[in-house]
């Protein structure tokens, strides 16, 4: 951790990077920007914005599950919440004929309505609504560590399924006849994206946690003509709102998730503005 | 059983692949019998076209084939000396891509996806480029390697699809109403390059149509389906049965047939 901070500071010789909680915080960003840049990719494509947003509102019923339980840290129970919602959305989703936006809609709705009961018992919700907008002060080296897991193993998934994931969300019956087990890829996807979201909830905030996912990708969509350009952009597009939206919040004392989101929406709407030129 | 074509196609075949027969296959999804008692038997280098109304189960049937939905019954793939082999390659091309069609993704890209393990995000070597350009030379859209999917009309779209399907070459070639919402130059174009590969290449297609006349023109064997086998045969033979009159009704034969008919008049005309 030290050689960590040290190199920080040779690095970023800044005023803002002397805290050790804001060191925490420009470490995170780093690890976890490019993730949600790739993931992001996907998301956009396969329309799953508001699948994300469904497994963003069931960290309330993980937390709320986990102090039901008398969990110390309550990550564990967030990420195993949500996990189990991701596949149960995906199996109810491949067995029946309920439109997918229902299924998500009604799963959403069931584990939020839950774990703001099971939160709210006795009249404490507002303990828990700093996970509304996040808490950037909040990340401990320890949560560096499973970032930096999160970073490693989305890279590896990326080097080797993402040809798979690709024809999987362009075409499942295509993949199919191309040998691919189209099930696995759409449960591991689903799987990723609600450790993602559980581990970033705490400093991202559950409000905005979709449109850091959404809106870096939705911007590279805009200005790219094939994946290769499309990854990179989005990836740039995260790492650069993430820095740029750590710093100003520092110095704006603003909440740092929505620092960052409302970065990623003014690049969105420039690339907006210069999507004809790329048409 | 043995595949009366053995003989003329052992020596050719790349996989082996010599006849696919389907016994007693039904699918069944929630409650709703799709497809009950299916036989079929189809040989290589045969074009077998599946004729039927909407929710006749074609479409059903072709994912059972490629293995996609669970069946009751048998799928075998015989060899010419009449032995179970295993799947073989299958190229499939669907009614249409259900995509976001403002994804940035090149015609390019989805070759090297389907074509190597190397992440298309990080690179597109030059063989893969060139093999692509072959493959989409073979029907006509070589130009289109560096365009968007969402850019294509949607016979060069189907046309990109085909070209995919046939790299590496299949055993058994699934098309799923390979044309529909294509228009009439691009169907014509999609159905010569079909013809054209199944005399180039020895291999099974199965085309699932609406269009009675059209099909006739290109298929070997036409299969009438409605949840079952209603006929089975040779374009040339007496298809009209009460019992496919009757299942299909005579309103969605002389409607097919009427659009076809109006098709094929403007073809002779153009000729």
């Amino acid at each position: 951790m030290e050689t960590l901070y040290a190199l920080v500071d040779h690095l970023f010789p800044f005023a803002w990077t002397q805290h050790v909680f804001m060191k925490n915080a420009l470490i995170a960003v780093l690890l976890i920007t490019p993730v949600f840049g790739l993931l992001g990719t996907q998301v956009v494509i396969n329309r799953m914005a508001f699948y994300s947003e469904a497994l963003g509102h069931s960290a309330l019923t993980g937390i709320g599950i986990g102090v039901v339980f008398g969990l110390q840290n309550p990550t564990l129970s967030m990420i195993a919440f949500s996990v189990l919602l991701a596949v149960a959305i995906s199996i109810v989703k491949s067995s029946g004929r309920t439109p997918t936006d229902t299924i998500i809609g009604v799963f959403s709705a069931t584990s939020v309505s839950l774990g703001i009961v099971m939160l709210s018992r006795g009249g404490s919700f507002n303990k828990y609504s700093y996970l509304l907008i996040g808490d950037v002060l909040s990340i401990t080296p320890d949560d560096l560590v499973m970032l930096g897991i999160m970073f490693l193993v989305t890279l590896l998934f990326w080097m080797l399924f993402y040809n798979s994931l690709l024809l999987v969300s362009l075409n499942p019956s295509i993949a199919h006849s191309r040998g691919i087990n189209v099930r696995l890829f759409e449960v591991l996807f689903a799987v990723m994206m609600a450790v993602l979201v559980t581990v970033s909830i705490q400093w991202v905030g559950l409000l905005l946690i979709t449109s850091l996912l959404v809106l870096p990708a939705a911007a590279a969509r805009n200005i790219s003509g094939n994946i290769r350009r499309y990854t990179a952009i989005s990836v740039l597009i995260t790492i650069a709102a993430g820095l740029s939206g750590l710093i100003l919040s520092y110095y704006w004392g603003t909440a740092t998730g929505a620092t960052i989101v409302l970065i990623s929406a003014l690049i969105y709407f420039v690339t907006l503005l210069l999507k004809p030129r790329f048409n | 059983m043995v595949c009366e074509k053995a003989l003329s196609h052992q020596n050719n075949h790349p996989c082996g692949l010599c006849c696919t027969t389907i016994k007693n296959l039904g699918v069944t999804l929630g409650k709703t019998e799709i497809l009950r008692d299916v036989n079929i038997h189809i040989h290589c280098g045969d074009l077998t076209a599946l004729i039927g109304p909407n929710g006749a189960g074609k479409s059903t049937l072709l994912k059972a084939i490629l293995g996609e939905i669970p069946f009751t019954g048998e799928l075998k793939f015989l060899d010419a000396r009449g032995c179970s082999t295993k799947r073989p390659p299958v190229g499939y091309v669907p009614q249409r891509l259900d995509f976001d069609a403002g994804s940035p993704i090149s015609v390019l890209d989805l070759f090297l996806a389907s074509l190597s393990r190397l992440p298309v995000w990080l690179a597109s070597p030059k063989p893969l480029r060139r093999r692509a350009l072959d493959s989409l030379s073979r029907v006509q859209a070589g130009h289109l390697i560096d365009r968007r999917l969402g850019d294509l009309s949607g016979g060069e779209l189907q046309r990109v699809l085909l070209a995919l399907a046939l790299d590496p070459v299949p055993a058994l070639l699934l098309l799923d109403e390979p044309v529909s919402g294509v228009d009439q130059e691009g169907m014509e174009l999609f159905y010569n390059l079909v013809s054209d590969i199944r005399q180039e290449y020895d291999l099974s297609i199965i085309l699932v149509s609406h269009d009675l006349d059209v099909v006739s023109q290109y298929a070997d064997r036409m299969i009438f389906l409605n949840k079952t086998v209603l006929f089975s045969g040779k374009p040339g033979d007496e298809w009209r049965t009460d019992r496919v009159v009757q299942t299909l009704g005579p309103a969605w034969l002389q409607g097919t047939s009427g659009v076809s008919r109006a098709v094929l008049a403007n073809r002779s005309g153009l000729d």
